[in-house]
């Protein structure tokens, strides 16, 4: 059986990590299940963790008032679910929801926060890993906002 | 058959008709002259409406089969929509084929990474017709496709029946979807990062919107695809089709005559280029 430490330093997020710092992280760390349906968490709530998903597929939802939630990205093994927890005010922007069982790294946000803060080469490392994850939604979301598959405005054949 | 053939449209007549999405249809000809000249997947052709206009056209059917043309329509202006309205036996011109099509020849031996964002999956059709008719001469193929919603998923019982092959992956995803889709959300650039491929052994074909295509383009670059070996269906706006007109020049390339496949090496620093 691996140990956390193991599983941690194993995922793509922290892949690459120095030893060291990918131990210190792991005093952070915990497994975590949620079952299908279950939320990981609710938009407005404190973001008190990062989940490394292990296995299986959170969905990222917008409440929209009238309507029912979008659905607006999905995350699978390997990705990292919560960035929130890192820029304040600490609140989640949407709501994040297990589709089938998933079994999760949850990594306690104020510990994280304390030892990036602690150790700026660890903070460095770690928002090396998380801005191009964020640089990549942004662009994605651009994309989604353009609607490319719509039909194209102004004179088409 | 004379150079001027290709400039009179043919009448032909509409033989089935079918409802793909609330605006989109599929339309079988007659093959007309353009039966004679056999098709590659990827190719066009140009369809006039008498009297309104004319389009360009891909073609969205197995090219190995002679007794019709198949092409895929969105009705999104005036001669689209009156084409995707055209009933079985209503006539319609024809002008084709045209281009330069997907590189099936090149491209055996290898695996193929087809990558198809909304309508772009109807010129992709052909060649994966041609890969399940030559199944011995390509490895893996893995479809990506990204559109819109659920609802939106084109040709969704094939994409089905695909799935089910063996070394044939089939990779869905859409930009928003309620809270009862069980499959991918997200756009379909952000698939290719996830996939386990040999991108020295693959050639990629994308087909979508060009926005769609550069992020595609970029993320294959990333997964170490060569530029040489992606290639992008441009859908930039073709008149004559014979690239007499300039209207679809790309640099120093015409889409209608030397595309609309392109080589991502070929078009790279020509994908800023704004379309009026």
């Amino acid at each position: 059986m691996k140990s956390i430490a193991q599983i941690v330093c194993e995922h793509p997020f922290f892949e690459g990590l120095d030893t060291e710092f990918c131990d210190l992280m792991c005093g952070c760390a915990r497994n975590v299940r949620f079952n299908a349906g279950e939320y990981l968490f609710h938009q407005g709530d404190d973001a008190d963790y990062l989940y490394l998903v292990r296995h299986g597929q959170v969905a990222l939802e917008l409440a929209v008032p009238g309507k029912a939630p979008v659905r607006f990205q999905t995350l699978h093994d390997g990705d990292v679910v919560g960035i929130s927890w890192i820029l304040p005010p600490y609140h989640w922007a949407c709501d994040a929801r297990a589709i089938g069982l998933t079994r999760a790294i949850a990594m306690d946000a104020h510990c994280l926060r304390n030892k990036c803060d602690q150790d700026p080469a660890l903070g460095y490392a770690v928002l090396n890993r998380l801005l191009p994850i964020l640089a990549g939604r942004l662009h994605a979301t651009q994309m989604q906002i353009l609607d490319v598959y719509g039909a194209p405005e102004g004179p088409a054949g | 058959m004379t150079s001027t053939d290709f400039w009179l449209p043919e009448p032909v007549r509409v033989l089935r008709r079918q409802q793909e999405l609330e605006t989109t249809w599929t339309l079988e000809l007659e093959p007309g002259k353009a039966g004679g000249r056999p098709c590659i997947p990827g190719q066009f052709n140009m369809l006039y409406m008498f009297g309104v206009g004319e389009v360009p056209i891909s073609i969205s059917g197995d090219t190995s089969l002679a007794e019709s043309l198949v092409h895929t329509i969105r009705a999104v202006g005036p001669v689209s929509r009156q084409l995707a309205a055209l009933q079985p036996m209503a006539t319609v011109g024809l002008r084709g084929p045209f281009g330069v099509g997907w590189p099936m020849a090149a491209a055996e031996g290898s695996d193929l990474l087809l990558v198809a964002g909304g309508l772009g999956l109807a010129p992709l059709r052909p060649a994966i017709y041609h890969v399940l008719n030559n199944r011995e001469r390509y490895g893996r193929v893995l479809l990506l496709y990204g559109t819109r919603s659920p609802e939106d998923i084109l040709f969704h019982d094939q994409l089905e029946e695909w799935s089910k092959l063996p070394d044939f992956e089939v990779h869905i995803t859409v930009d928003h979807a309620g809270s009862d889709w069980q499959g991918k959300v997200g756009v379909v650039p952000a698939l290719v990062p996830t996939l386990a491929f040999d991108p020295e052994d693959t050639v990629a074909m994308v087909c979508g919107p060009e926005v769609m295509m550069r992020f595609t383009a970029s993320a294959l670059r990333g997964a170490g695809v060569e530029d040489d070996a992606i290639f992008l269906s441009m859908e930039r706006n073709m008149k004559c089709a014979l690239g007499h007109c300039g209207h679809c020049q790309f640099g120093a390339t015409f889409i209608c005559k030397d595309g609309p496949v392109l080589s991502f090496d070929r078009v790279r620093g020509l994908l800023s280029l704004k379309e009026f």
